[in-house]
């Protein structure tokens, strides 16, 4: 157990030691921010017929509007500490760094267990940031249209705890990723492949039929989407059945986990040379 | 202090790649106490060797343990073995002082080795650059300085000496020699024998995977055959005086070689034939020429 402890204070060391992760952190930070006031901006003015739109367009709802706006957090940002965890492991097979880890702590479950935990909550971090950014730029904006916040509401807050939980279990996916792709290049190219256009062209087209959508819903941005309980996606009526926020979740960890497993087996067990 | 090191012990390992075998049945031990060389011409199957060793590489068959324990089954590896392997192994964005913290902290070790072993290996004026910027011979260093982290009793390195400057190989000569007298056990590989000659004690040499010598540096040594270099102005007159005594001889560009004799017997067949010498001297084949042959010719 303190075997455990020790590996994964040393797999904090090694994420804080190089720069990506705040490089990584500002982006998340600022794209966040730009999009959820920008949002708040736009539906706010458009709610009060500012931008001159048609008749029917003003008397458009708000209720929902805040958390939708403050799930960009997730929605968009979670290819953040997806990328952060990825990039942790896929790091440690091109900068061969991966001798000087076995040699310290030689049974390898270990170093990936610590790994894994070390970005959780890493990732955790990067969750609270981006929803602070969210929740910042998003309620700013809508009060100054004078639209509910609903930061006095519990489920608010209690969307804000699942989206931090969310971001954490999004860095796990990553580490399973970079173990399963050890090649950094390749690994970035899947995952904004599949992230930016693979599975948000799924979830459209799941919104087009029940039995697509009953497909769809098993994908990791739309378990991640069930978890923290709002989304952009869903706001935009894009995906059609969504699961539980607590089935969500558990799908989310449960691909998370599998992908490390298969990550472990593919390539993190095997012989370094 | 002589207890200090535990003893290398590889039993019948083979490694096989695909169906390509690179370690083949290998067994030999190493003591404490000692610098042992683990030479081969490249390719012979020393990195795949000592990965095996370091549980980084899974042996198809066969074992390697210290003191009956294999790596991975070690209570506190980094305290009980040190390595450094050929590739750089370093994230170039970090510095010297935080990669060695990263694995101190994973070793439990405390914090402030990082800066002694730096200091140990003539870096500590470089322990806050970033690993990217360094020299080939700094970054030679600081896989030194990792091995040497948890002061360990046994030393594994994988041509250590590679990237020096000769002020830096007569550096880690000198340090290779003390942590043997302290008591540890060392095991390095080259593919040159010069190369650590004059650090070894004992010496075990593979070639496609296999053991082909294996001993101590002086037994190497005493295989070396006799041979005399003779010319004079009077070629003619000397090959017929050589022959006459019966050595056993051979034309070279400059003379004559004869086997198999003391240079003073030589001498003495010109003088008493009266042919007058221009070079009269010994040939030494070398270690190196005998470590090509044996490494060339198979066992010996
Ligand atoms: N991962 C691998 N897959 C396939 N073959 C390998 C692998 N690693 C090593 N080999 C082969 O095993 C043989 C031994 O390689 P090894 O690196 O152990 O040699 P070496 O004695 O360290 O050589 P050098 O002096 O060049 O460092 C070589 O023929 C090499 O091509
Ligand atoms: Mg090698």
């Amino acid at each position: 157990m303190s075997t455990l402890i020790a590996a994964t204070r040393a797999e904090f060391a090694k994420v804080f030691t190089t720069r990506i992760w705040w490089i990584l952190l500002i982006i998340l930070g600022g794209y966040v921010a730009l999009l959820s006031g920008g949002l708040g901006l736009l539906f706010g003015a458009t709610s009060q017929g500012m931008l001159g739109a048609s008749e029917g367009v003003e008397g458009m709802p708000t209720t929902g509007l805040a958390t939708m706006i403050y799930s960009t957090a997730t929605s968009i940002g979670y290819v953040f500490p997806l990328l952060l965890g990825a990039l942790a492991t896929t790091g440690e097979f091109r900068h061969q760094t991966l001798t000087p880890s076995f040699l310290a702590t030689p049974k390898r479950g270990i170093v990936l267990s610590a790994k894994a935990i070390a970005l959780f909550l890493i990732g955790a971090g990067f969750g609270v940031v981006a929803i602070a950014c969210s929740v910042g730029a998003g309620s700013a904006a809508l009060a100054g249209f004078d639209i509910d916040t609903a930061l006095d509401s519990s489920d608010t807050w209690a969307l804000i705890g699942r989206s931090v939980l969310a971001m954490a279990i999004w860095s796990i996916l990553g580490v399973g990723l970079g173990s399963v792709i050890p090649n950094q290049v390749a690994t970035i190219v899947v995952v904004l492949a599949f992230t930016q256009f693979v599975e948000p062209i799924l979830r459209s087209v799941g919104a087009l039929a029940d039995w697509i959508g009953t497909v769809t819903q098993w994908l990791p941005g739309a378990a991640s989407d069930a978890l923290v309980g709002a989304s952009f996606y869903g706001a935009m009526g894009a995906s059609g059945a969504q699961l539980d926020w607590w089935a969500g979740g558990l799908v989310l960890l449960g691909i998370a986990l599998v992908v490390t497993v298969l990550g472990w087996l593919a390539t993190w067990s095997r012989d370094v040379t | 202090m002589g207890d200090l090191g535990q003893t290398i012990e590889f039993t019948g390992l083979t490694k096989s790649f695909g169906g390509f075998t690179a370690v083949n049945d290998l067994s030999f031990s190493v003591r404490p106490g000692r610098v042992t060389g683990f030479l081969g011409p490249n390719g012979a199957g020393k990195t795949t060797s000592l990965r095996a060793l370091l549980g980084l590489v899974n042996p198809t068959s066969g074992t390697a343990t210290f003191d009956g324990i294999r790596y991975r089954d070690l209570a506190s590896p980094l305290t009980t073995v040190g390595a450094a392997l050929e590739a750089a192994s370093f994230h170039p964005g970090r510095t010297a002082r935080h990669h060695l913290e990263i694995y101190a902290r994973a070793a439990k070790l405390p914090i402030t080795r990082a800066r002694e072993s730096l200091a140990l290996v003539g870096l500590d004026g470089f322990a806050d650059k970033r690993v990217g910027g360094y020299s080939l011979g700094m970054r030679q260093r600081l896989g030194l300085a990792y091995a040497l982290l948890g002061d360990p009793g046994v030393l594994v390195l994988d041509e250590p000496v590679n990237g020096l400057d000769p002020e830096g190989i007569k550096w880690i000569r000198e340090l290779l020699r003390s942590l043997a007298a302290e008591g540890r056990t060392v095991l390095i590989s080259s593919h040159l024998l010069s190369e650590v000659q004059q650090s070894v004690d004992d010496i075990v040499i593979i070639s496609k995977g296999e053991i082909v010598h294996q001993g101590t540096l002086a037994d190497l040594d005493t295989g070396d055959q006799l041979r005399v270099h003779v010319d004079s102005p009077d070629r003619a007159a000397l090959g017929a005086a050589l022959e006459a005594s019966g050595f056993q001889i051979e034309m070279s560009r400059s003379g004559f070689i004869v086997h198999d004799v003391e240079p003073g017997a030589v001498g003495h067949a010109a003088f008493v034939a009266g042919v007058e010498l221009s070079a009269l001297q010994r040939k030494t084949s070398g270690l190196e020429d005998r470590f090509l042959s044996i490494v060339g010719g198979g066992a010996s």
